[in-house]
């Protein structure tokens, strides 16, 4: 589904990815960890096609296509979704508004038929239930207001409305208490299905208490220092991020 | 080959103007008017159009404006057409009382009175110096601030009409009322006109203006409008700008407003070519509230200037301003707000925002607030932003699949609502939603009926 092969990338002329080999394929639960700063955000942001991001070198291939020729819209049509660390608020632009325009262009682009309006709030309604996101908060702007749980809660709502093939979840589980952590995990976990795949990208292992990764990678000062099963990330909890600077440097 | 014309040849131009039609303009103008010609003729020629270096001009230099000669008319007789035929408001489900007026000029036509609510005056300037000599003797002429400018004297010097309303004590306007401002002439035009709201004690009322022109011809209009809101009088007064790029609107409107009292003031600028609103507000009665709100959308080489100047003269006031613009192009903006707090206006709560979205990098936007407070126990602020549309969210929305166009159309229509849905007649809210949509998906956004009828 997904390939990255030997990604460099700079933000303002300096080096924040070099030389990324990742492949996901559908059925997968993919976890990337890693200390703060280390390039998980950007990784996420090259996948999403943030325009501030430069490739210097390097191929991304989403079912068989060149993923880096696209626009960020014609990924999110062909099913790429990316959980923003930091979600933006858009005073004016309502949640209604926002989610009918975001799912009826890609019923579009797929050759399918707009919602109806009320089957658009059907099924907004299911959605919202399923991940406890509020009912007033869906009759709001996007993320105004919203607490930082209620704004991670919320793109996992956008994910479920949008039902994608891949999806990035950029620390989705930061600043979250622990019912909110669950309804998070939970939501993934639902989602989850045999044709689709998730990359969680978490710097704290608590949210792989309840959801359980496939594989788990560090990213450590732009690369891809370590892949393993679960276990790795056990083995973080132990001993920590201090461990992988010795370890790299051996 | 132009000549640039000095400053007091384009004085003396307007002089002999007046001179030489001095004795038409009287027959046709309005007596109240009359009385003031000789006066505003001294102090124009005094003053003059305002100096390159006057601060309240430092972005809209109005001069060259009327170097350009226009036809001027001083008998409106000679009006001979019929609006009703050829100009009619479509929006749906506007339910008002309309008036219009033809360069300048009540039309002879209209008839409001009959279905006006008891004692409430809707009529002429002329009609009003007749009838109502009283009220004109009290409040005409009373709040234009005249010895600060030129603009002003002009205005007496060459109005001879307007519309005159008074809404008398308790009365409540059951619908809005709308006023359609119309120029039409097959020749470039001068317009002066002068209006006067009158509301007493405890009365309500929903003004609509909607400046118009139904010819591609340049048009200058030079309008002055006196408010005078009695105690606990409300106000919400909604002026729709939608005027050809070729024509100049200089509007001049002075509020004065008792206690208790409160004034809407939303200028929605969807059209013009070179608009310069000035907006000011005497605060003279504690308690009294004042919210002004204006949005303009401008692109090719339109310019937009609203100024604005809030007067706390009493406690215990509140003013809110909220003025936002969107320029595309080479277009131009200013805005230029002033909050004044006198010595005595102590707990005065004043505020004042100013939001610009400049879709290109030709595009311009001068912001300059003024806050002079002269009492320490009061709370005021000002902020001002201009820039592009906010990246972050257009990749927020384009991230969910929401095309480039439609995301960007998305955070301007946003931006822009926010002064929209202050518009509390709902069709009119609903009409320039309409209009704006239109315009920001780069159609033409004119309304309906009001559109180019000469050829
Ligand atoms: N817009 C930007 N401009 C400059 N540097 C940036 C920008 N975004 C991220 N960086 C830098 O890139 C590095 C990686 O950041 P990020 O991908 O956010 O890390 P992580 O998500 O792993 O915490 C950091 O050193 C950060 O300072
Ligand atoms: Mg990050």
């Amino acid at each position: 589904m997904l390939k990255i092969k030997e990604l460099y990338v700079t933000i303002n002329d300096q080096e924040i990815l070099k030389g990324i080999n990742l492949e996901v394929n559908p059925g997968e639960l993919h976890a990337i960890m890693g200390p703060n700063g280390s390039g998980k955000s950007t990784l996420a942001s090259v996948l999403a096609g943030r325009e501030e991001v430069n490739v210097t070198s390097g191929s991304i291939e989403y079912n068989g296509e060149d993923l880096l020729e696209m626009d960020p819209e014609e990924r999110a049509h062909k099913g790429v979704f990316l959980g923003f660390q930091y979600p933006v608020e858009i005073p004016g632009v309502s949640m209604v508004n926002f989610m009918k325009t975001a799912v009826n262009e890609q019923r579009k682009q797929r050759g399918m038929e707009e919602l109806s309006a009320s089957d658009f709030l059907k099924l907004m309604r299911e959605k919202s239930e399923f991940v406890g996101l509020k009912n007033n908060l869906t009759n709001r702007a996007v993320n105004e207001g919203f607490s930082g749980g209620e704004k991670k809660r919320n793109e996992i709502f956008q994910m479920a409305m949008l039902d994608p093939a891949l999806s990035i979840l950029d620390e989705t589980d930061s600043g979250l208490d622990i019912d909110a952590l669950k309804a998070v995990a939970n939501g993934v976990n639902k989602l989850k299905r045999k044709d689709n795949a998730t990359v969680v990208i978490t710097h704290y292992q608590r949210l792989l208490d309840y959801i359980i990764p496939d594989f788990v990678h560090v990213l450590y000062k732009g690369k891809i220092v370590k892949s393993s099963d679960k276990s790795l990330a056990l083995e973080l909890e132990e001993k920590g991020y201090d461990w992988l600077e010795k370890e790299v440097e051996v | 080959m132009s000549v640039v014309a000095t400053k007091q040849e384009v004085v003396d131009k307007y002089l002999r103007l007046y001179k030489n039609n001095i004795d038409e303009i009287n027959t046709y103008g309005a007596d109240f008017l009359n009385n003031k010609r000789q006066e505003a003729f001294d102090e124009f020629k005094e003053k003059g159009f305002p100096h390159k270096k006057n601060e309240r001009y430092k972005y809209t230099f109005l001069q060259p404006f009327f170097e350009y000669d226009y036809k001027s008319n001083f008998s409106p007789n000679t009006y001979q057409v019929n609006l009703d035929e050829i100009f009619k408001c479509d929006i749906p489900e506007l339910d008002t009382y309309t008036v219009l007026t033809l360069n300048g000029n009540y039309y002879t036509r209209n008839n409001p009175a009959e279905s006006l609510p008891k004692n409430v005056v809707v009529t002429s300037m002329q009609e009003a110096s007749q009838k109502y000599p009283e009220l004109l003797k009290k409040h005409f002429d009373k709040y234009a601030q005249k010895h600060e400018e030129g603009l002003v004297a002009f205005n007496t010097m060459f109005s001879q009409d307007g519309i005159f309303v008074h809404v008398p004590k308790n009365v409540v306007l059951d619908k809005p009322l709308q006023i359609i401002n119309v120029a039409l002439s097959e020749r470039d035009l001068l317009i002066n006109h002068r209006n006067l709201i009158v509301m007493d004690e405890n009365s309500q009322a929903n003004i609509v203006v909607c400046d118009h022109t139904l010819c591609f011809r340049r048009y200058l209009t030079n309008s002055v409008t006196e408010f005078y809101l009695g105690d606990n009088a409300n106000l919400e007064y909604n002026k729709i700008q939608n005027e050809n790029n070729e024509s100049i609107q200089i509007g001049h409107t002075y509020v004065h407003q008792e206690q208790n009292s409160y004034s809407r003031f939303n200028t929605i600028t969807l059209h013009g070519g070179l608009v310069r609103n000035n907006l000011n507000i005497r605060l003279l009665g504690e308690n009294a509230e004042s919210q002004a709100q204006g949005l303009f959308l401008t692109d090719r080489k339109q310019h937009v200037d609203n100024y604005t100047n809030i007067e706390h003269v009493k406690p215990h006031c509140q003013s809110t301003q909220l003025y936002k613009g969107i320029l595309d192009d080479q277009a131009t903006g200013a805005f230029n707000g002033k909050i004044h707090v006198y010595p005595d206006a102590q707990k005065t709560v004043a505020y004042q925002t100013n939001n610009n979205i400049q879709l290109t990098d030709d595009a311009k936007m001068h912001s300059k607030p003024t806050l002079e407070i002269y009492a320490d126990d009061v709370k005021c602020s000002h902020g001002a932003t201009s820039g592009q549309l906010d990246e972050k969210a257009m990749f927020y929305l384009r991230s969910r699949g929401i095309k480039y166009e439609e995301a960007r159309f998305l955070l301007l229509y946003a931006f822009a609502d926010e002064i929209i849905s202050k518009i509390s007649v709902e069709p009119l809210q609903m009409r320039i939603h309409e209009l704006v949509d239109r315009r920001l998906r780069g159609e033409l956004s004119r309304c309906h009926n009001c559109q180019i009828t000469c050829d």
